[in-house]
């Protein structure tokens, strides 16, 4: 048996795909992202290249630099939201899984055989209102408040708010700030570009990529101050659950604009949890030609870096819950899913949005 | 958070951190009650009964939950590093280290000295919540010491002391390794 060092985000349950080193982590499917960076890059250059000469000497060399660093402040917001941990929850290790299959077990009591067990949920009391915690099969875990599963990344996310393929990567707790910052900046860049292009007309193309990107981002943009004026995620308003007469009502919201967007934006900067870049052993089985006897410590089964499928738990699917449906609007809106089958392909979504 | 107790004698923290053993662990929760902020419960777990006064865990878990409200306190400071974070294109987060994570090493510093002063002279260890994903907190009672190596990966959470507290983030579990 050859134990070797391996970094911990090489063994992480998921379909992450992970660079440098476990620095930099995205979904599987980055060809919506490299459309993405094409079309910003692609713009910007043209309007570097056939715009800015014209405008620097006709109206003010202010206007090109202005632009570069809106530019540079776009793609850093791109990359960041693109490449960081969105705040994936690491899945339960075997003791936690069976501790809370016992916890289940005891609260449910003898079943009859033939009956369905009652569903897996947790209540608790936030802020005096019933929020309920489901339990995720694949993660072995009660989902924290807000957090969700994300089928295509097949990762408990929290504060999940949607899967975006634009960016590559799901928008969750820790990235939802530079993914509004992204789209902010976006936005107004497209209109600075589109406004001199439409002063001085010398590319068709870029008005035209402007002009529709100009529906979409401004539209998402405005979306989502929506969402953080209510501290709500797209995810819950996808699905309604603080809408209605009947429905609990948003627990989360200081029922104050103000401090909704504080906390939203200028909250605390939450460090990821999932320890990409730390060491573990790996047992490896020995090559035939060694000469050494292995001692057999078979492939553990407490080894947190295989798919965890704790013991006692049969793999299930969740019920199948209110699935949430594709904002119908007009803008580029991402699209939230739940425990639905993975997306095979970007563009499957990409379809979808438009 | 977890506890784990320990009957063999250890030298030192870092021997019964490596010790595989037989461990049971508990698993202290979080509380949600007021909201998504990392907290802990502080309902002392039956397992740990004749194990560790009533008293001391609960000191431990509303230090913890006072450290973790510290990290997460949206004021002045915080306000002052989003704003010079944003004003730098969050440049400014790859040089140096955050508030939370400021917080969180005073949290892990926290934590080793209650298992080096209270925790292992009873045979328990408790676990960084941050290691459970902000979970849980897990107490592990180390059963037996022995010296074999398993790998890390299962020493990890041996080790811990798992009182899984979810800090923050998470359920709050916290996991008593007894």
């Amino acid at each position: 048996m050859i134990t070797r060092k391996v970094r911990k985000w090489e063994k992480l349950p998921g379909k992450n795909t992970f660079c440098c080193d476990g620095r930099v982590m995205m979904a599987r499917q980055k060809g919506v992202f490299y459309l993405t960076l094409f079309l910003i890059v692609g713009t910007c250059s043209l309007f570097f290249a056939f715009e800015c000469p014209y405008l620097a000497v006709h109206l003010s060399p202010a206007i090109p630099v202005f632009a570069a660093l809106l530019f540079l402040f776009v793609i850093a917001m791109l990359l960041r939201t693109s490449f960081s941990d969105p705040g994936v929850l690491p899945r339960a290790l075997p003791e936690e899984a069976t501790f809370i299959e016992m916890e289940i077990e005891a609260a449910n009591g003898n079943v009859p055989a033939g009956q369905r067990p009652p569903p897996r949920i947790r209540n608790v009391q936030i802020n005096n209102q019933i929020v309920k915690l489901k339990y995720c099969y694949t993660c072995k875990i009660f989902r924290p408040p807000r957090a969700s599963h994300c089928s295509i990344c097949d990762n408990c996310v929290d504060r999940f708010d949607h899967h975006c393929p634009w960016v590559g990567n799901c928008v969750g707790k820790r990235n939802y700030r530079y993914f509004y910052m992204f789209t902010l900046s976006l936005s107004l860049l497209t209109i600075y570009i589109f406004t001199f292009d439409i002063v001085h007309v010398s590319t068709v193309l870029e008005v035209l990529v402007c002009f529709f990107t100009l529906w979409s981002v401004v539209g998402l943009t405005g979306f989502h101050t929506y969402l953080i004026s209510l501290n709500q995620t797209t995810n819950e308003d996808i699905k309604g659950s603080w809408s209605g007469k009947n429905r609990v009502q948003n627990p989360y919201s200081h029922k104050n604009i103000f401090k909704n967007c504080c906390e939203v934006l200028c909250g605390p900067a939450f460090p990821s949890v999932l320890d990409r870049r730390g060491l573990m052993q790996e047992d490896s089985p020995a090559s035939s030609t060694s000469a050494a006897p292995s001692s057999s410590s078979s492939s553990n089964p407490m080894s947190q870096t295989m798919k965890t499928t704790a013991p006692l738990i049969p793999n299930e699917h969740t019920p199948d819950d209110a699935k949430p449906s594709i904002a119908a609007s007009a803008e580029k809106s991402d699209s939230p899913k739940e425990e639905d089958p993975p997306t095979p392909q970007p563009w499957v979504a990409l379809i979808k949005l438009i | 958070m977890c506890f784990s107790s320990k009957t063999a004698q250890f030298h030192n923290l870092q021997e019964l951190r490596h010790s595989a053993s037989l461990v049971t662990k508990v698993f202290v929760q979080r509380d949600y009650s007021e909201g998504t902020v990392c907290r802990f419960q502080t309902k002392f777990p039956s397992e740990l009964d004749n194990r560790i006064e009533r008293t001391l865990l609960e000191e431990t878990v509303k230090t913890l939950n006072s450290y973790y409200v510290e990290a997460e306190k949206i004021g002045g400071q915080s306000y002052l590093e989003g704003c010079l974070a944003c004003a730098t294109a969050y440049i400014v987060f790859l040089c140096m280290e955050t508030r939370y994570e400021k917080v969180l090493k005073k949290i892990s510093g926290y934590i080793k000295e209650q298992n080096e002063k209270i925790y292992a002279p009873r045979g328990l260890l408790l676990t960084d919540p941050t290691d459970r994903g902000m979970r849980v907190t897990e107490t592990r009672d180390e059963c037996k010491s022995v010296t074999q190596r398993q790998g890390r990966s299962s020493s990890r959470h041996s080790d811990f002391l798992c009182v899984f507290v979810l800090f923050c983030s998470f359920t709050p579990v916290t996991e008593l390794s007894k």
